[in-house]
Formats: C-alpha cells, sequence, structure tokens
C-alpha cells in the first residue's frame, strides 16, 4: 500500500530523463575566451596604473575589476544558467555590501576634524622614526 | 518502515539510476540534493563577502582618512609579483571551471587533470606570497607600531646579507647570519624570521630593487604611521591566503573522491560547490591587486 505510490512516484520520474537531471555545461571555447578576456583586463589595469590619472585612477582600477568580476560570475560561476533565486540571493550580497562601505564612508567627513587633531597631537618630530 | 525498503527494491527493481549511491534519503531526487547543496553554497559566498566587506571598509575609511599612507606603503609591493599572482589564479579559475565541466561529463581523468592543475597554481600562489612577506618582515615592513623599516639603512643589510651567504652555505651560518641581521637592522625586526639562505639571498634581490625604486621615485620620507598601510595589506592578503589554504584543503578532498571515482553526471554537486567557493577566493584577489599594489 504504501510502496505502491512511491512507485508511482518513480516512474513518474524515470520519465523524464532517467533520473538525470540536465544543467549546463559550459563549452570549451566560452572558458578559454573568458580567461583569455581576463588576462587582457589584467594587463589593462597594470598599464593603467602608470599613468597619472589623479583620483580617477581607483574609480578606472575598480571598473576594470568588476568587468573580471561580472565574468568570473557569468561564465566560470555558471551565474548565467544559474537558478534565479541563486543569483539573486548573491546579488543581495553585493546589494549589503555597497550599503556598508557606502554608509560607512558617507559620513567620514564627520570625524576628519578630530582625527586630524589626534593625529597632528601625536605625530612625533622625526617622521622615520615611529615610538615602538 | 517503507523507507527502510525501499531502496533495496528499487535497487534490484527500477535500476541503479533510482537510488544513486550519493543520494542523501532526505532528498526526494538527485537534482533535488544538488539545488539545495548549491543553494547552500550560495548562502556560504554571501557570508564570506561579507566578511570581506569589513576588511574592504576599513581600507576605504582609511585611504579617505590618509591617502598619502597607502600611496608611500604600496612602493614596497612588487607589482610584477602581484601581477603573476593574479595570472596564477585566474588560470587556477580556469582548470576549475575545467572540472566542474569534466565532472559533469563524468570525464574522470580529466576531472583528476584540472583539479591537481588548480592545486598547483595555489601552491604556487601561496610560494609567491611566503617571498613577499618573508622579504617584508625581513626589512622591517611589519604592522602599525612594529613598523621598524629605516630608509638609507638597507643597503648595509643588503651587502652584509651577501657577504654571508658567500662565506659558507647551509645552516652553519645561522647564528652569524642573524647577528648580522640585528645590528643593521633594529633588533625589533625578530631575527628569528629569518629563513633558509637561499631565501634570504632571494629576498635581498628583491629588496635591492624596492630599494632603488623607492629612492628614485623620491620616498625616503616615509609619512608618520605608514604601518597602517602594512596592517590593511597583511590582514586583506593574510585573510585571502588562509580562504586559499582552506580551498587547497577542499580541492584536495575533492581530487582524493574523483580518483576514488564518486564523480559523473548525476553526481557532480561537490566539485561545483568548491569550484564556486574558489572562484569567489579569485573574485577576491581582483579587487585586491589594483586597490594594494596599483595604487597611483
Amino acid at each position: 500500500m504504501d510502496t505502491a505510490p512511491a512507485a508511482d512516484a518513480h516512474s513518474a520520474h524515470d520519465e523524464h530523463g532517467h533520473g538525470e537531471f540536465h544543467v549546463h555545461v559550459m563549452p570549451i571555447p566560452v572558458l578559454l575566451g573568458v580567461f583569455v578576456a581576463l588576462l587582457g583586463l589584467t594587463a589593462l589595469t597594470v598599464w593603467s596604473s602608470t599613468f597619472p590619472l589623479g583620483s580617477w585612477d581607483v574609480t578606472l582600477a575598480m571598473l576594470i575589476a568588476t568587468v573580471k568580476a561580472l565574468l568570473i560570475c557569468l561564465f566560470f560561476m555558471h551565474m548565467l544558467h544559474d537558478k534565479p533565486l541563486n543569483v539573486m540571493a548573491f546579488l543581495s550580497s553585493i546589494i549589503f555590501m555597497a550599503l556598508f562601505i557606502g554608509l560607512a564612508l558617507s559620513d567620514y567627513g564627520e570625524y576628519k576634524p578630530e582625527v586630524d587633531a589626534w593625529d597632528s597631537s601625536r605625530s612625533p618630530q622625526s617622521t622615520t622614526a615611529p615610538a615602538p | 518502515m517503507s523507507a527502510v525498503t525501499e531502496p533495496a527494491t528499487h535497487d534490484h527493481g527500477d535500476g541503479h539510476h533510482a537510488h544513486h549511491p550519493f543520494q542523501a534519503h532526505h532528498f526526494e531526487t538527485m537534482e533535488q540534493q544538488y539545488d539545495s547543496g548549491k543553494l547552500g553554497i550560495w548562502l556560504f559566498l554571501i557570508t564570506e563577502v561579507m566578511f570581506f566587506s569589513g576588511l574592504f571598509t576599513a581600507y576605504a575609511i582609511f585611504r579617505s582618512y590618509h591617502p598619502e599612507i597607502f600611496v608611500a606603503g604600496h612602493h614596497f609591493l612588487d607589482k610584477t609579483l602581484g601581477a603573476a599572482n593574479t595570472v596564477v589564479l585566474l588560470f587556477s579559475s580556469l582548470t576549475m571551471a575545467w572540472a566542474v565541466r569534466c565532472a559533469q561529463l563524468g570525464q574522470r581523468k580529466g576531472l583528476i587533470l584540472c583539479l591537481v592543475l588548480t592545486l598547483a597554481c595555489a601552491g604556487t600562489f601561496m610560494v609567491v606570497k611566503y617571498f613577499e612577506y618573508s622579504h617584508k618582515i625581513h626589512l622591517g615592513l611589519v604592522p602599525a607600531r612594529y613598523f621598524s623599516f629605516v630608509p638609507g639603512s638597507e643597503h648595509h643589510g643588503h651587502e652584509g646579507e651577501h657577504g654571508d651567504a658567500k662565506h659558507s652555505d647551509g645552516h652553519a651560518d645561522a647564528a652569524g647570519h642573524a647577528d648580522a641581521h640585528a645590528t643593521t637592522h633594529d633588533p625589533a625586526a625578530t631575527p628569528d624570521t629569518l629563513d633558509s639562505t637561499t631565501a634570504a639571498q632571494e629576498s635581498a634581490l628583491l629588496v635591492h630593487d624596492q630599494v632603488e625604486k623607492a629612492a628614485i621615485e623620491g620616498k625616503d620620507e616615509l609619512p608618520y604611521r605608514i604601518g597602517l598601510f602594512f596592517s590593511i595589506y597583511y590582514c586583506l592578503t593574510g585573510l585571502h591566503g588562509i580562504h586559499i589554504i582552506a580551498g587547497m584543503i577542499a580541492i584536495s578532498w575533492i581530487l582524493r573522491r574523483s580518483i576514488r571515482g564518486d564523480f559523473g553526471p548525476q553526481y557532480f554537486g561537490p566539485v561545483d560547490y568548491v569550484g564556486l567557493y574558489w572562484h569567489l577566493v579569485d573574485l577576491i584577489w581582483v579587487f585586491l591587486f589594483p586597490l594594494l599594489y596599483l595604487i597611483q
């Protein structure tokens, strides 16, 4: 009595794919292409760091790093073919990280006078030999 | 009670696929088991992102307050070694992604080869990191108030080391070596951290390049509290290094299981999960490398 429904469930399950499930297998050309693109972007970020870009250099470096991160996520981590739930879950961590860093940075100016005052009060005469 | 009898009847009846040897009894299908594991590893990766974002926040705030510390500090990092390590990690990510592909297709030999390559890359990364760390500790480029690097003094230390290394090799000169080190440097820069003579020679060469570079760029005057840069450098790269070691342990486990022939088209979850973790470790390095090594 108990085994009959279970057997039914299994036969129904066997109908669609013999108990196997199908996931996306990343083709070799895609893997190699992504790797070459990552190498190129690494070279680009090293090369761009030799130019005096002022405050823009962090922005550019982070932009290139984000593109590299996207490539790794989408292809190496199979995000392109993953379940939307997993993708959304991971994206939420990026949102929380942005909130964390963004909110922490947004009011750093509030404490700057205090930090500067503390710094100048503690700074020794000789800059090369900090007190142990 | 039916749960106990079911596997036995199905193993003989419907065939092997109905109950894969690695299907846990609380999962209906292998697919459900795989999906659950996948969600689990993604949740773990979320906690890892939050873990590292704390350190990235520290970096962002300290860099906003003291940009000059970061500019001066990054001159002591070897861009070439950093870039080489980036390439090594990217390649290990490729071989890991390829390993997942092999596992999905049931290619046992390919899987083993890819995992061995990934492990080798991880090992290379750690060896390069070891040389980077040991030569910094050697110079006194250590965190916060323990920072004891004195611009100009490193030339004597450099020659002293060379002389020692030429006189004799092996462990016989270890004591003399340490003495020479102690006299040329601040005694606080622990000579205990000295490793083999070859390592010392290696780092001496690196030191020379670094000092030349620093001198050219007029960095003899180091900003006060430059040790802060090294606090952040060691925390970020150290935590990342711990993750690499953890990844190496996980990959070794996967390698052992793939040699045993556990994985195939129906069961490759563990390879995929370890792969996702490994890619995240790579991802973090992708951000660490420009933030620490490539500052203008």
